[in-house]
């Protein structure tokens, strides 16, 4: 049962893997997250991020590995460790057979809540979704960003104080990525413990304390977004296009400049402290980029450092 | 079971301060209970908490379920009961022990409306719930567990299933169908009578990654050959030996010989009696279990 663990990491897993056969979705990844915080995984589709956060919800069996939340083990006490928790799913999974505000009642009777307790709940749910005036729509009629609100008000239902979200904003259009960030940092103000995933950089800058960037089943880095990026990246990036024929043929002509040089079928990325300068050492050597931009490092950048690769493909 | 302060279970309470909006004057404070209770409460009655999602499912479409509870028997009742009964009754009275030709198929048709129905609950709704709108996955996060999605899901079927042959049996008896005073019985064994087939289906359904068509062609040679060689528009005994195994293997063979025992006495060993419950009880069960591995076992990947 659980019992006071002030101090202590509200989910702490070790070593956790998860093989399908042959196959290692989760390869042995270790992360600890104390109460409060804001924790987020990154990483490309596949990475693994999905089946851990299946794990953490005590919906998956690990194949091995040790995995607490709240110091029970979501296998032995699954009941007890779901009970905690509000989960928003990758895909939503509403039902579309009732109403909107129905949705909310419904999931919450899963917990045992009475009516009297439910009933002005939803009402007050709907509010902090913005979806008041859809209460009793039916929620076929309800547009993509709308869904993944009203599936984010049903996982608050429990009042839950350890939120677990998967990829929250995939999908939606900028403007309703936009809100729903807003209604994540509003809870993360209140003190909910938010864990979750995503495969966009900016996602993870603004909503993350802290995160890991997952990549095949393993962590390939830990820390705060601002640290990240410090330790894997220079300070600023320019960014050159010299048109997709050209942009290998170029690069050899680029040695020096900066720190490091990445070839991306579409750019090149020069890495450098001082961006503008790097420029005009370019410009400096007769060369003459379609377009240039100088911009602050990312996450994607580091997570280009890391694997090689690009976070979106 | 200890007894816990609810605080005790919400770790990061002191840091994090209270989720509950600040009262404003006037408004009641909304209370949520202890995560410890929402889990204690799961493990008890979950499986009624997803009965009750749904049969709330259902209830948004109930005057369609209400209409064909009604029409369905009305329909059949009139079409063979009375139409094709008058002639069957000038023609071979002693052929249906001695019962008029309406209370001979009554038990009958009273079993396979609950046949009927357990394969349309216990096919498309289970595709529904794991793959096109993912339901079950919601329930599946919550505290409750896989097993009790599966009972959750079977007691609103048989909740349904038991209102659809009430009101079956109701136009029955209005009939003149039923003219033993233990004719009621026969809701609870079409009731049975309907599981014992929608189980073993349900198990089945829960395995169904795609659909390539295969619940039509459960209905049509599956269910379909069920409804017509089972005995019950014409006694098992008069189709040829070789054809008369589908009745035996048939639930709804089984539900419909005690069917009529209960409505107009019809006259059969005690022992055959206990097969008939024996047989639909086993079906029904080893369908149950096998949909709770299935479940488990998919939902848990």
């Amino acid at each position: 049962m659980p019992h006071n663990l002030a101090g202590q990491p509200v989910i702490s897993a070790h070593d956790l893997s998860k093989h399908y056969g042959e196959f290692r979705a989760v390869d042995g990844i270790s992360f600890e997250v104390p109460a409060g915080e804001s924790f987020g995984l990154l990483g490309p589709n596949g990475a693994g991020k999905s089946t851990t956060m299946r794990m953490v919800g005590g919906v998956s069996q690990r194949t091995s590995g040790h995995l607490a939340i709240l110091g029970l083990d979501p296998e032995q006490h699954g009941p007890e460790v779901r009970a905690h928790l509000g989960v928003v799913p990758q895909q939503d999974n509403l039902d579309e057979e009732l109403r909107v505000r129905d949705n909310l009642i419904v999931y919450g009777r899963y917990f045992g809540l009475p009516l009297s307790y439910l009933k002005p709940k939803a009402d007050e749910l709907l509010e902090f979704a913005q979806l008041t005036d859809k209460a009793s729509a039916r929620v076929d009629s309800l547009s993509g960003g709308m869904k993944r609100r009203l599936t984010i008000a049903r996982s608050l239902i429990n009042e839950p104080k350890i939120l677990l979200l998967d990829e929250p904003t995939t999908g939606l259009d900028p403007q309703a990525r936009h809100i729903l960030w807003d209604r994540l940092f509003r809870l993360k103000e209140s003190g909910v413990t938010l864990i979750l995933t995503t495969h966009y950089m900016d996602e993870a800058e603004q909503l993350c304390d802290r995160l890991v960037v997952v990549d095949k089943g393993r962590i390939m880095a830990e820390g705060s977004p601002a640290r990240l990026i410090k330790e894997h990246s220079t300070r600023e990036v320019l960014e050159l296009r010299f048109g997709s024929e050209r942009n290998t043929t170029v690069a050899p002509e680029l040695g020096g400049i900066g720190e490091r040089l990445e070839v991306l079928p579409d750019r090149i990325l020069i890495y450098a402290h001082d961006g503008e300068a790097a420029l005009e050492e370019v410009a400096s050597r007769g060369l003459r980029p379609v377009t240039s931009l100088v911009r602050r490092s990312s996450l994607e950048d580091v997570f280009l450092r890391l694997t090689g690769r690009s976070l979106v493909e | 079971m200890s007894t816990h302060r609810p605080s005790e279970d919400r770790p990061g309470e002191e840091s994090a301060g209270p989720t509950t909006a600040s009262p404003s004057p006037g408004a009641p404070v909304l209370r949520v209970h202890a995560p410890a209770v929402s889990a204690a409460r799961a493990r008890k009655f979950g499986s009624w908490y997803y009965a009750e999602h749904v049969l709330r499912s259902m209830n948004s479409y109930r005057w369609t379920l209400l209409a064909s509870s009604v029409g369905t028997p009305v329909m059949y009742l009139f079409a063979m009961g009375v139409g094709l009964a008058t002639l069957v009754d000038q023609q071979a009275g002693e052929a249906f022990g001695g019962v008029g030709y309406l209370a001979f198929i009554a038990p009958a048709l009273l079993a396979s409306a609950t046949i009927m129905t357990a394969a349309t609950e216990f096919t498309y709704p289970v595709m529904d719930g794991f793959k096109w709108r993912r339901v079950y996955y919601g329930p599946h996060a919550s505290p409750l567990g896989t097993h009790q999605i599966v009972n959750g899901h079977i007691t609103a079927v048989a909740l349904r299933l038991l209102l659809t042959t009430a009101i079956y049996f109701a136009i029955v008896a209005a009939f003149g169908a039923s003219p033993s005073p233990w004719g009621w019985a026969a809701i609870p064994v079409a009731v049975l009578c309907g599981l014992s087939f929608g189980l073993p289906l349900l198990a089945y359904a829960a395995s169904v990654e795609e659909d390539k068509g295969q619940f039509a062609l459960v209905m049509r040679f599956i269910v379909m050959p069920l409804f017509l060689f089972s005995g019950t528009f014409f006694p098992l005994e008069t189709l040829p030996v070789f054809l008369r195994w589908i009745g035996w293997i048939s639930p709804l063979w089984h539900g419909t010989e005690l069917g009529r025992t209960l409505t107009y006495g019809y006259e059969q060993p005690l022992g055959l009696v206990l097969v008939h419950v024996l047989y639909l009880s086993v079906l029904a069960f080893i369908g149950w279990r096998l949909a709770q591995r299935t479940y488990a076992r998919r939902l848990g990947k």
